[in-house]
Formats: structure tokens, C-alpha cells, sequence
């Protein structure tokens, strides 16, 4: 008796359905054997990872704080994906359209106040889309790879908010730390609940679910990027744009991103620091995945990576174990993910030389 | 004597599909054998089955008078027995002593090699340089490289598949000269093809299968074609039903000039390539691929774009125009592939609908229509009699042959005043290369123009009223129906002039 | 020549070191048709698994075994995902990265600010004292030596044995490897395993001999350069060479631009390896005609064998 791998001849929605909810319960059980094996005890550590955190209003507030930029950034990158456009530079792209806000926000003169918010808004999603149209531009003309501009990209900004954050735009009266001044009144999100830390940027990520939704499931632009992204010769056959796609797959992700950083500029942070994002840009591209590139995973593919994030620094404070055990869970969850989809697409078939 | 091989009830069944079934056969030492039938008649998985790919489910396999169970095909190379197949297992950026370094065991010592390979191909009269990197080489001198590969081994069985359907007709001469040394060495040749004169022309021996039976067994070389085709067919083969019809006044589509490398350095250069194409008319292209057929299409199609003016719909200069503003002017396209390039392989008939019809009514506001898709997939299916589970169905669940009528339906729905088809019937089964062919000629008698690339000659006298031979980038002028035999388009393909018209050879 | 020559000539082949592993252990895995972008991940794994062993008194020999054996583990997932589950080389080449990275930093954790000992020069005896050649060519510690090795050595396994035969011929047309028996997946495998391997001696060196401490993500993005050397080399061994020289270069100038008070914010100048990087990828894609020669033709296409 053996076994034979086949491909199966319609795509099976309960496989489709179960692979993400068993990669998800994969990662539980190892990062329980984790724990084990670290000298901590499973259950409790895995109940103080997932369960605790978000078992408060306060704490699921703050879980929503952290899913809302994870959820805008992978909705923005799964229109590139889908097209097979490998931006996996969005968090350079978060940075700059964070460096963009915050500069509109601090240098606008106060004439513009009364519409600070919007202006903000606008340069954080152009800073983001410049950013990535710089990967776009030589893919496209210079038939350079992105995959390596977007990421060298991320690199350049995280020094250049560096260098602003220590020269020109350190804030003064700020003991010398590296960070810029407040922004001002005007240029800060006010919290949807005074108690929490909840701001609009939840129903932003909402509408970028939707509109996500609206393009892959019925739109046009979202049918000719999967088929250039599934069978570029065919695309090609159809007379789909190649070029436009990398155009709109990478910008759609860099203003996405762009947006994200405004929201943490002008909510969370309230000013610009040396590190600004632990990680957003990354485990989005992990979200995007998790969520199958579809609205409805993704909204919940980055409520659970958010849940990683708040999980880690749970135990950090409860257990005192190294916070970086988040990119662990992350990166075991996109592993266990990527090899649970194999069977959404195969089978595996019994053979014996009897019944074949 | 025993047999060099000798098959006895072999059967294998797929699920929905039995290949083979009850065949049995021999061949003798240094005889060459075709194994003669249409596409789907089997001859593929028979071959599998001798060489050890797969296993049949019942009957048995002697090889020298030894039964041979469950070999794999390293064991059938052990015993001698090498296979070629129809698409060559060469690898390109390497040279031609280390691919057939790559088929020998041991240390790699390739001076010594050169040598031994000098000596074969002297030994057989064929022109391989063991030094040339195989991307350089023509597709005749890379099917003498893989005979070669199998030579150095010493091979008592030969099996090649389909050996001739990327060569010219010179490059078979050549073939046939060496195929027949080798047979005289004592080596037995399996010979798999649907071509019945190369068969009556080189085999000693022919066993033709339809349907995954044996029909007939006979001396080729006694037989006539019509005896073979019927055995082959089943009965007379389907004549399409060809009504007279009369061209439209102004040509639908006009090449003017065009020249060039469409597709690049890689591709072939188009020379000065003119021609007029008249609503009501099936025109064929003929020649082996390579000779600038893709790159001829992938002007038409606009998939590569050319001086504006060298190619016109109707009075419309399209050179410039992309795909979508082709379809838009009335132009439609089934490329030669399927899978991947006219149809999405991981994405529903619905979903493949729309791949060239949203410009016909599949996309209103930016959004895609996909019930009406739906509906459209639906009736392509019915109307083709595609086998499909519906038109949920991944194009990658269907055949060749379905897809292949899947897609032509698809694009007749369009209504095109210009269809271009590339190789329509590869790999489809006689019934539906009939039908194929019926639907192209009835869309030319509804008064669209027709232009049909084939690499089957037999097709092109049959469907078309005129037929073009593309050959080295150039295009021949036309063979009207009436004067194009199979002698005269060869004599083009391979360069020659148009001789005098010859009389019906049979 | 001035001793500051002397230091920006060695300086530049000590920081090429690292950048020269990982790429050409890259460039195997590639010429055998698969794409791994998980470099960093596997050279920041290699880094810490091999600070642990050395802060723990476990000598610096057995520590570069870890490392190297720590980075070919992490590749040893990778290739299963990617070689048995089909799954998509670049997604699971970033979920490396990204695993490797947190991997590193909870092994890691508490011993960053610990010191060890860093890998001494290799005791040339009086080839070192020679003058000026002493300095310039015979004071460098083994691993700088073991990297300008196998710069040869990989060339000629590639092009002159039969074994980097295969692999090349695996990375063109596996189908027709497979055909002929060969068994493409093992052979992937163990490419990808030898990637490995070099990468976490290549972030062995890092944590080890070049800096000698434990930081979190210590590598800044070296592995992704060290992927852009394979495509800046177009897949030859004699490129990879030629190119960690370039950017050690940059990085050397860099950290002497910084001592040196150069009027340019520090950051500019650290940033210019990225630069670099981008413009040399810019560069090297205008010729696509060099490129088609020599790029494995079935790079990033997983492969499954029918029937």
C-alpha cells in the first residue's frame, strides 16, 4: 500500500475553508511544544499568549490598535500579489508615508489647521506610494527586480527617519532624545473612546476590507491582475497590461501602507521616534497570506498576527520570555500555512498495485 | 527465433478511459515496426508500458523471450531499451558531449568522450558536433543528438515517438537514412506516427490501434494509404462539407511588408511578408514551427506590435494596437497553446470566458458580469459538446482536445470578422479535428476571413482554398486548393520554387 | 602605501567575507533551480546559534559548526516546503526570513552584551611578516581564506564536474533531469542544505570574528545583498567574487567616511550599500541578452514529477 500525490480537478472549498484554521491550531501545538521546551508551561504560557491579552475590553482595544495597520498594509499588498508583484518593502513604504504626515503635520502653517487631518492623510499615501512607484519605476523601465528595490528600500528610509529624528527635525526641547516634537492639536487623532486607544483608523480598515473585497471578487481591474498574476502569457493573449499591473500592484501597497503609517503617526505615536512600526510592514505580507489575499482573511489573519504581537508582550511581562518570540509564532504560522494550502490544491490517493 | 519484443494482452485503463486494451504484438531483431494511429488511439501509453513508465493492469511483456514485470524505465535502459520522445529531453545551455555525458554512467572525462561521439556519428552518417551547445543547434540536428544519445548505449530497442513532426522534409530524409542503418546493425526500431507515407516509406512491419485496440496488422509496404487510414479512422475519414462561397470585395485583414524580429533577438526575422486575407475565405500557413509562425501571429494577434501600417483590419492600420483594441476591431485568436496562454489554468470556464470577451458585453461599470458569463460558458459548452463538469470547471481539469473546442467556441461566439488559428488540431482526437475543422470552414461561409497555421499539411488541403508556405521567415505566394498536394507545399517548405503542377499522386 | 591603504584593503575583503559565503552558497541553490530569499533569516540563525555555543565557552571551531549546521536546518525547512509541499519559493523564502529573524533573537536574548573572544588571524608565521605583503595578503583569519577558496572551488564543481553538471542541467529542464533518473529533488535538497550552510557560517563570521557580540538583526539586510550579488553575477563564482569585493568596498568607505568626519550625515552614509545595491541591480538588468545566458531556466518553478 502507497501513496500517490495528485492534483485535485476542482478546487475544494472545505480544503480551503480548513487550511488556514488547521495551520492556525498547527501553531498553537508547536508554539506550545516551544514553551515546553523553553522551561515554561505550555497551557499556561499559550493562555497568557492568546487568551489573557484580549480577555479585557482594554486589551482588545489594544489588539485592535495593532490588527488596524496589519489589516490596511496586507489589504494594499494582496492587489499587488495577486498580480504576482512582490512588494515586500512595505515597511520602508509605512515609514516614509509616516515621514511625509508628520511633516505636513509639524511645518503646516496654522492657516491649515482646520483641514490638517486630510492633508496628513494625502502625504502619508503619496510619501507611501512614491516610495514603492521608486520599485515600480525600475521594474518597469529597467526591468530591475522589486523584490530587492522594495526591500533595499526599507533599508534607505529607516535611515533617513533616523537621520530626521536626530538633525533637522529633532524636537528641540526634547532633552536631546532622538525624536521629533508632538504634533499639534490639530494633526492628532483623537481617540474614538477617551479610555482606550481605538482611533477612526478601525473603520478605515474596514473600507480598505471592502474596497479589497469589491476589486478581487467583481472588478475588472481585480480580474485582469489575477489572471497576469496566475498565466502572464495569458494575460498577455488577453491584452492585459503588464506594465500597468506592477504600476497599480505596487502603489496600491505603498499608499496602503502610506495610509498605515499616517494612522500611527497621527494616532498611537503622536510624533516620529528612530523605530516608529515592530514589524507592521512584514507581518502584514504574512496577514495577506494567511488571509488567501481575500478580505475576509485577511481581517482575521491580522486580528490573530495582532494577537502575536500583544500575546508576546504579555508573556514578556508575565513569564519574562524574550518578546521576539512573536516573529517566532509569525514566521511558524506562514510556514504551517504555506504547507497546509498544498492540499487545497493536491490530494494524496491511496494506491496499491490491486486497484490501480 | 524469439522475438525481440512481444506483447501479449496488454491492457490499461484510466479512470473514465481505457488506453489499451487486449494488444498484442511482435518485433522481430532489426525490424522496424510503426505503431500506427490517430491522436488518442492509445500509442502513447503503449509505449509508456514498454518502456517501464507505467504499469499496465493486465497482460504480459517479453523482451528477447523474458518476461519483463514492473520495470522502470532504468531497467529498460539496462536491457537496451532507449525511447526518444515527440518533445525532446535535451538541455539547452549545455553542450552536446555533456548531454550525452548526462546519459552514460561514470566519471566525467570529456575529451574521451568527443572522441567515442565522433566515432558514432561517423559510424551512422550523422553530423553531430560534440562541441556546439545545443540551444544553436536546428531542430533536425537536436533529433539526430537525442538518436545519437541512445546509440551511444548501444541500444537493441529503439522507440521514437512521433520522431518527425518538428522536421523538415529534407531532416526526415536524413532520419529515414540512419533510422535504416540502425535497423541493419540488428537494432529494432518502434516506430510511433500518424503519418501514413513516412510509414509506408521506412517500416517493415505496421500494427495501427483505435480506441486502445489493435485494428489491423500488416506489411506497409504492401498496404495502400486508404487501407491504412481506414484501419486507422474506423471508417472513410469524415470529408468536411465545403460550400462554395464568394470572397468579400475589400480583404478583412492585409499584411503589408512586414518585417522584422517581432519576438526579439531569440525570434526568427520576418521578411517582407504581404498578404491578403477576404471575408468568406479559410487561407492556410504552412510549415514546421520555428520558421516565424509565432512571431507571424503574435503580430496579428497583437501580442507584438509592429510598424502601424504593415498590418491593417479592414482599412485600420492595427500594427500599433495592443490585444484588446484588435478584439475591439473585430479580430479574434486561438493560439497554438491552451494551458496558460488561452486559457487560465487554475480559473473557471466562466472565469476564461471573460479572458476575451469582456469586450463584448462581460464587463459594464468597471465590474465583471460573471452570471452572464456564466451563461455565456454554458452555451459554448453545449454547443461544442465540451467535456466539462460545467462551467465551474478549472480549465486545467479539461483535455487537450476539450479545451481546445472550449476555446474555439468561445472565440466564435465573439462573432469575429477575422479568426486566427494556430495549430487548431494538436492533439485532438479524429472526431473532434473533424468537427474543428467544419466549425472553421462554416464561420468562413458565414462571411468571416479565416487564416489557419498548421504544421499538418493533410489539414490545410482540406479546409483551406488557398495555402501560403512560411519557410526561413519568408512567405511563399499561395497554392490555390485545387493545385496544393503534399509534394509541391514540401518542395516550398523546404525553400524550392513552386514547381509545375503534378498530377493527383493518388 | 600608507597604512590607511594597507586598512581599507584588508578592511574591504574582511567585510566581503560574509557577503562572498552566503552568495555563493546562493548561487548553488539557484543554479539548481530554486529560489531561496530566506538567506537573512538563515545567516542571522547561523550568527546566534553560533554566538551561544562560543559565549558558552565552547570554542570558536565548534561554534562555526553550529552556525553552519543551524543555517542549513532552517534551509532544511525550507527545502521541505518548498521541494515536497510545492509551496511558492518566495512566499516561504520570506517566512524564513522572518522566522530566522525572531528564531535568532529569542536564542539570543541576555547574551548580546556578553563578550567573546573573536577569531584570531591565522598564524602565517613568516609569510605575515613579509613587508607589505605581510600586512596586505597573510594576516587575515581562516575563514576570509576558506571564502576566496571557494570561489574556485565552486566554479570548477559547476562547470567541470559531473556532479555540478547535474545540478545545472537539474536547474534548466528538471522534467528532463528527472526522465533520465535523476533524482531532482534529493539533488535540490542538498543544494539547498549547502545554502544553508554557507549562509549561517557567512552570519557565523558576523557574530564571531567580524564584530564579535550578538546584536539583534546583526546582519542589516546582508543577506539581501548577498541575493542581489547573484543576480549582480550573473551566476558565475568569478562575479560573486568580484562584486562582495564592491560592496565590502562601500561599507569599508563607509565606516571611514564616519571616522574620517566626512560633512555627510552618518546615515547617508550607511545607507550607501543599499544604494549601491539598487544601482548595480539597475545596471546589471539593462543586458538581458548576458542575463538569458546564464540564468537557471527554471529558477522559482517548483517541480513535481508525473506519473
Amino acid at each position: 500500500m502507497s501513496y500517490r500525490i495528485e492534483p485535485r480537478r476542482n478546487a475544494s472549498a472545505l480544503a480551503n475553508l480548513l487550511a488556514p484554521v488547521i495551520a492556525v491550531a498547527l501553531t498553537l501545538l508547536f508554539g506550545g511544544a516551544l514553551f515546553a521546551v523553553l522551561g515554561y508551561p505550555p497551557i499556561e504560557t499559550l493562555t497568557a499568549f492568546f487568551i489573557r491579552p484580549v480577555s479585557s475590553m482594554y486589551g482588545f482595544t489594544e489588539l485592535l490598535v495593532k490588527a488596524v495597520p496589519l489589516i490596511i498594509i496586507a489589504a494594499g499588498l494582496s492587489v499587488g500579489f495577486r498580480a504576482n508583484v512582490w512588494n515586500i518593502g512595505a515597511e520602508g513604504q509605512l515609514t516614509m508615508g509616516a515621514i511625509a504626515a508628520t511633516g505636513v503635520g509639524l511645518f503646516a502653517p496654522e492657516a491649515l489647521y482646520p483641514m490638517l487631518l486630510p492633508l496628513m492623510f494625502v502625504a502619508g499615501l503619496v510619501g507611501g506610494a512614491a516610495w514603492a512607484g521608486i520599485a515600480a519605476l525600475l521594474r518597469t523601465k529597467l526591468n530591475t527586480n522589486e523584490i530587492l528595490v522594495t526591500l533595499m528600500l526599507t533599508y534607505i528610509a529607516g535611515l533617513f527617519l533616523s537621520f530626521l529624528v536626530r538633525g533637522p527635525w529633532r524636537d528641540p526641547n526634547g532633552y536631546n532624545f532622538p525624536q521629533t516634537a508632538l504634533l499639534p492639536y490639530e494633526g492628532m487623532l483623537e481617540p474614538l473612546d477617551p479610555m482606550y486607544r481605538v482611533t477612526a483608523s478601525v473603520v478605515f480598515a474596514l473600507i480598505a476590507l471592502v474596497a479589497l473585497w469589491v476589486v478581487t471578487a467583481r472588478s475588472f481591474a481585480g480580474y485582469r491582475l489575477s489572471v497576469g498574476g496566475a498565466a502572464p502569457r495569458a494575460a498577455r493573449y488577453a491584452g492585459f497590461s503588464e506594465k500597468g499591473a506592477i504600476w497599480v500592484g505596487l502603489l496600491t501597497g505603498g499608499a496602503a501602507a502610506g495610509i498605515a503609517g499616517f494612522y500611527e503617526a497621527a494616532g498611537p505615536l503622536g510624533q516620529l521616534s528612530a523605530v516608529i512600526s515592530p514589524g507592521y510592514g512584514f507581518a502584514a505580507i504574512i496577514v495577506a497570506f494567511v488571509g488567501r489575499l481575500s478580505a475576509p482573511g485577511i481581517l482575521l489573519g491580522g486580528l490573530f498576527l495582532a494577537l502575536t504581537y500583544v500575546g508576546g508582550e504579555s508573556v514578556q511581562m508575565s513569564h519574562g520570555i524574550p518578546s521576539p518570540i512573536t516573529r517566532v509564532f509569525q514566521g511558524l504560522l506562514l510556514f504551517l500555512l504555506l504547507a497546509s494550502e498544498f492540499f487545497v490544491s493536491y490530494r494524496l490517493v491511496r494506491t496499491g498495485r490491486a486497484a490501480a | 527465433m524469439t522475438a525481440r519484443l512481444q506483447l501479449a494482452g496488454v491492457s490499461k485503463a484510466y479512470p473514465g478511459v481505457v488506453a489499451n486494451d487486449d494488444i498484442s504484438l511482435s518485433v522481430a531483431g532489426g525490424e522496424i515496426h510503426a505503431i500506427l494511429g490517430e491522436n488518442g488511439a492509445g500509442k502513447s501509453t503503449l509505449m509508456k508500458i514498454i518502456y517501464g513508465v507505467t504499469t499496465p493492469d493486465a497482460g504480459e511483456i517479453r523482451y528477447d523471450g523474458k518476461l519483463l514485470e514492473a520495470h522502470s524505465p532504468g531497467q529498460s535502459r539496462a536491457l537496451g531499451i532507449e525511447m526518444v520522445y515527440q518533445h525532446f529531453s535535451l538541455f539547452e545551455t549545455v553542450s552536446v558531449a555533456e548531454n550525452v555525458a548526462l546519459c552514460l554512467e561514470g566519471r566525467l572525462d570529456l575529451p574521451a568522450l568527443r572522441l567515442r561521439i565522433r566515432e558514432t556519428a561517423a559510424r551512422y552518417g550523422l553530423a553531430v558536433d560534440p562541441d556546439r551547445i545545443v540551444m544553436d543547434l536546428s531542430m533536425g540536428e537536436r533529433q539526430q543528438l537525442e538518436i545519437l544519445r541512445c546509440l551511444m548505449r548501444d541500444p537493441r530497442l529503439l522507440i521514437l515517438d512521433e520522431p518527425t513532426s518538428v522536421l523538415s522534409p529534407q531532416a526526415v530524409e536524413q532520419l529515414f537514412t540512419v533510422l535504416r542503418r540502425i535497423a541493419a546493425e540488428g537494432c529494432s526500431i518502434i516506430y510511433i506516427s500518424h503519418k501514413l507515407d513516412e510509414v509506408r516509406a521506412l517500416c517493415h512491419a505496421a500494427t495501427v490501434l483505435r480506441g486502445g485496440r489493435v485494428t489491423g496488422e500488416v506489411d506497409p509496404r504492401q498496404a495502400t494509404s486508404h487501407e491504412l487510414a481506414v484501419m486507422m479512422v474506423g471508417s472513410d475519414l469524415p470529408i468536411p462539407e465545403r460550400p462554395a462561397s464568394t470572397p468579400s470585395a475589400t480583404p478583412r485583414l492585409s499584411l503589408r511588408g512586414l518585417s522584422g524580429r517581432p519576438l526579439g533577438l531569440a525570434g526568427r526575422r520576418l521578411q517582407d511578408i504581404s498578404l491578403d486575407l477576404f471575408g468568406g475565405e479559410v487561407v492556410g500557413i504552412a510549415g514546421i514551427s520555428g520558421n516565424g509562425q509565432s512571431e507571424l501571429a503574435a503580430c496579428l494577434s497583437g501580442e507584438a506590435l509592429c510598424p502601424a501600417g504593415q498590418v491593417l483590419l479592414g482599412e485600420t492600420p492595427v500594427g500599433q494596437m495592443r490585444p484588446d483594441a484588435r478584439r475591439r476591431a473585430g479580430l479574434a485568436y486561438v493560439p497554438e497553446e491552451r494551458l496558460g496562454r488561452g486559457a487560465v489554468p487554475g480559473q473557471s470556464l466562466t472565469a476564461n470566458t471573460v479572458l476575451t470577451g469582456y469586450a463584448s458585453g462581460l464587463v459594464r461599470h468597471g465590474m465583471v458580469r460573471f452570471a452572464e458569463a456564466r451563461r455565456r460558458a454554458s452555451a459554448v459548452i453545449e454547443r461544442f459538446s465540451v467535456k466539462a463538469d460545467g462551467p465551474g470547471a478549472l480549465a486545467s481539469s479539461l483535455s487537450g482536445g476539450n479545451l481546445q473546442k472550449f476555446i474555439l467556441g468561445r472565440e466564435l461566439a465573439l462573432a469575429p470578422d477575422v479568426l486566427v488559428v494556430a495549430q487548431p488540431t494538436w492533439g485532438v482526437d479524429v472526431g473532434a479535428a473533424a468537427f474543428i475543422r467544419q466549425r472553421l470552414i462554416d464561420l468562413s461561409r458565414d462571411g468571416a476571413a479565416v487564416l489557419v497555421f498548421s504544421e499538418e499539411l493533410d489539414e490545410l488541403i482540406e479546409i483551406c482554398d488557398r495555402i501560403h508556405v512560411l519557410s526561413e521567415g519568408q512567405l511563399s505566394e499561395a497554392v490555390p486548393r485545387e493545385e496544393a498536394t503534399k509534394d509541391r507545399l514540401g518542395a516550398l517548405m523546404t525553400g524550392g520554387e513552386l514547381g509545375p503542377v503534378a498530377e493527383p499522386a493518388e | 602605501m600608507s597604512e590607511l591603504a594597507i586598512s581599507i584593503f584588508t578592511g574591504t575583503l574582511i567585510a566581503a567575507t560574509p557577503l562572498l559565503l552566503a552568495a555563493l552558497g546562493e548561487l548553488v541553490v539557484e543554479k539548481s533551480g530554486v529560489l531561496n530569499l530566506g538567506i537573512e533569516g538563515m545567516m542571522l540563525i547561523g550568527a546566534a546559534a553560533g554566538f551561544l555555543v562560543a559565549v558558552q565557552g565552547g570554542g570558536l571551531l565548534p561554534a562555526f559548526a553550529v552556525a553552519a549546521l543551524a543555517g542549513a536546518v532552517a534551509a532544511a525547512l525550507f527545502g521541505v516546503l518548498t521541494l515536497l509541499f510545492l509551496t511558492n519559493q518566495y512566499a516561504a523564502g520570506l517566512a524564513l526570513a522572518i522566522f530566522g529573524s525572531g528564531v535568532s533573537a529569542t536564542l539570543g536574548v541576555g547574551f548580546g552584551s556578553q563578550p567573546i573572544e573573536a577569531l584570531a588571524p591565522l598564524n602565517l608565521g613568516p609569510l605575515a611578516d613579509l613587508p607589505l605583503l605581510g600586512p596586505l595578503l597573510f594576516r587575515f583569519d581562516i575563514m576570509v581564506y576558506l571564502g576566496l577558496a571557494l570561489v574556485p572551488v565552486t566554479w570548477w564543481w559547476l562547470n567541470r564536474s559531473r556532479a555540478g553538471l547535474v545540478l545545472r542541467v537539474v536547474g534548466e529542464a528538471p522534467g528532463n533531469a528527472h526522465a533520465l533518473g535523476y533524482n531532482v529533488l534529493r539533488i535540490r535538497f542538498l543544494a539547498i542544505l549547502w545554502g544553508g550552510a554557507l549562509a549561517g557560517l557567512a552570519g557565523g563570521y558576523l557574530s564571531l570574528a567580524y564584530t564579535a557580540i550578538w546584536v539583534e538583526n546583526m546582519t542589516a539586510g546582508r543577506g539581501w545583498i548577498a541575493l542581489s550579488l547573484v543576480v549582480f553575477a550573473t551566476w558565475r563564482p568569478f562575479r560573486v567574487l568580484a562584486g562582495a569585493v564592491l560592496f565590502g568596498g562601500v561599507t569599508i568607505l563607509q565606516l571611514h567616511g564616519q571616522i574620517l568626519g566626512l560633512p555627510v550625515p552618518s546615515e547617508a552614509l550607511s545607507a550607501a550599500p543599499y544604494v549601491a545595491t539598487i544601482l548595480v541591480l539597475v545596471v546589471i538588468s539593462q543586458n538581458r541578452a548576458r542575463m538569458a545566458l546564464d540564468v537557471p531556466l527554471s529558477l522559482g518553478k517548483p517541480f513535481r514529477a508525473r506519473d
